[in-house]
């Protein structure tokens, strides 16, 4: 049974219209496609040279983040659990990483800019994270009973 | 290569990163539990994440079929678009894991570089757990994938000297 709880609409909505917006000028400025997992995997495991891109659009992405949580206070780190165990955590990123490694993409490069293009692949990649990540949600919350 | 190219485009990826990781803040994509809620769908269901995703490939969907028109990028030579590639294991293997990594914890590539900038303690443990499952990929699966050209983005494929037609 689905039962709506919160639903933040123009938030949602103008966040996901400025990660477009920064996803498309990265495609009409470098021709580069936005996808977080390769910029950052590539940042770490290629050669320097080149790189200086990568480098600059992830610390971009850091300062953008920690900007707005500062213009905008407590709203943006509302919620900031505690006590989230550290093993798990460490074992998501490790899949997370890998997996999105291995898929040429994640929620970013498959997700915004791959069914943005109307590829086929990243509409499939979408689908099948998404429903995987619903599985290890149900899983971590209502099997396991870690919370929230 | 001259001075705007060399100086532009660091300075074009800044920016996008900045209104990128801003999106994700407004978004409140930033907040694991959000997310989390989002992938509950017998829970306390949020569609927001919904409506972020929405929003994104709408503007991304009708901007690209203006930009893929053009030549090359204003700071580029070329497009670096990723290589047509085909539906096979890795994919859905991959994107099979990366869930499941997903919905644990509720942290995606982006959000756990977002959040390390806004100085989520949980950022230490995801990054660089995800930057080691990154590395752990690429040198454990680095063989020659069905694609010809290890399933990397076309910009990493070693022909006609690789780097995007860029003189070297």
């Amino acid at each position: 049974m689905i039962t709506m709880q919160s639903f933040s609409f123009a938030p949602a909505l103008v966040g996901g219209l400025l990660i477009g917006l920064a996803s498309v000028l990265l495609l009409a400025l470098l021709g580069r496609i936005a996808g977080v997992s390769g910029i950052l995997g590539d940042a770490f495991t290629r050669h320097p040279s080149g790189q200086l891109w990568r480098w600059m659009f992830l610390l971009g992405l850091l300062t953008g983040a920690a900007g707005h949580a500062a213009v905008a206070g407590t709203d943006a780190t509302a919620g900031a659990r505690t006590g989230f165990p550290a093993p798990l955590l460490v074992l998501a990123g490790l899949l997370t990483g890998f997996g999105a490694s291995l898929a040429n993409g994640c929620t970013s490069g498959h997700g915004v800019c791959g069914l943005g293009r109307l590829s086929a692949r990243s509409l499939l990649a979408t689908l099948t994270f998404l429903l995987a990540a619903m599985v290890a949600t149900y899983g971590v919350r209502h099997v396991a009973g870690v919370a929230p | 290569m001259s001075a705007l190219l060399r100086w532009g485009r660091p300075l074009a990826a800044g920016l996008c990163g900045v209104l990128f990781g801003a999106g994700l803040s407004v978004a409140q994509m930033t907040n694991p539990r959000k997310v989390l809620d989002f992938l509950d769908v017998t829970g306390r269901w949020d569609a927001s994440l919904l409506f972020v995703l929405g929003a994104a490939v709408g503007v991304y969907a009708i901007a690209h079929l203006c930009i893929r028109r053009r030549a090359a990028p204003l700071l580029d030579v070329r497009f670096h678009w990723p290589l047509p590639g085909i539906i096979d294991a890795r994919l859905v293997g991959g994107s099979m894991l990366f869930g499941v990594g997903w919905g644990i914890a509720g942290y995606c590539p982006g959000t756990a570089v977002a959040t390390l900038g806004q100085g989520r303690a949980e950022a230490l443990w995801v990054l660089p757990a995800i930057v080691l499952g990154t590395v752990l990929q690429r040198v454990l699966l680095a063989g020659p994938d069905v694609r010809g050209t290890n399933g990397l983005p076309s910009d990493r494929v070693p022909v006609g000297g690789g780097r995007g037609g860029r003189a070297p």
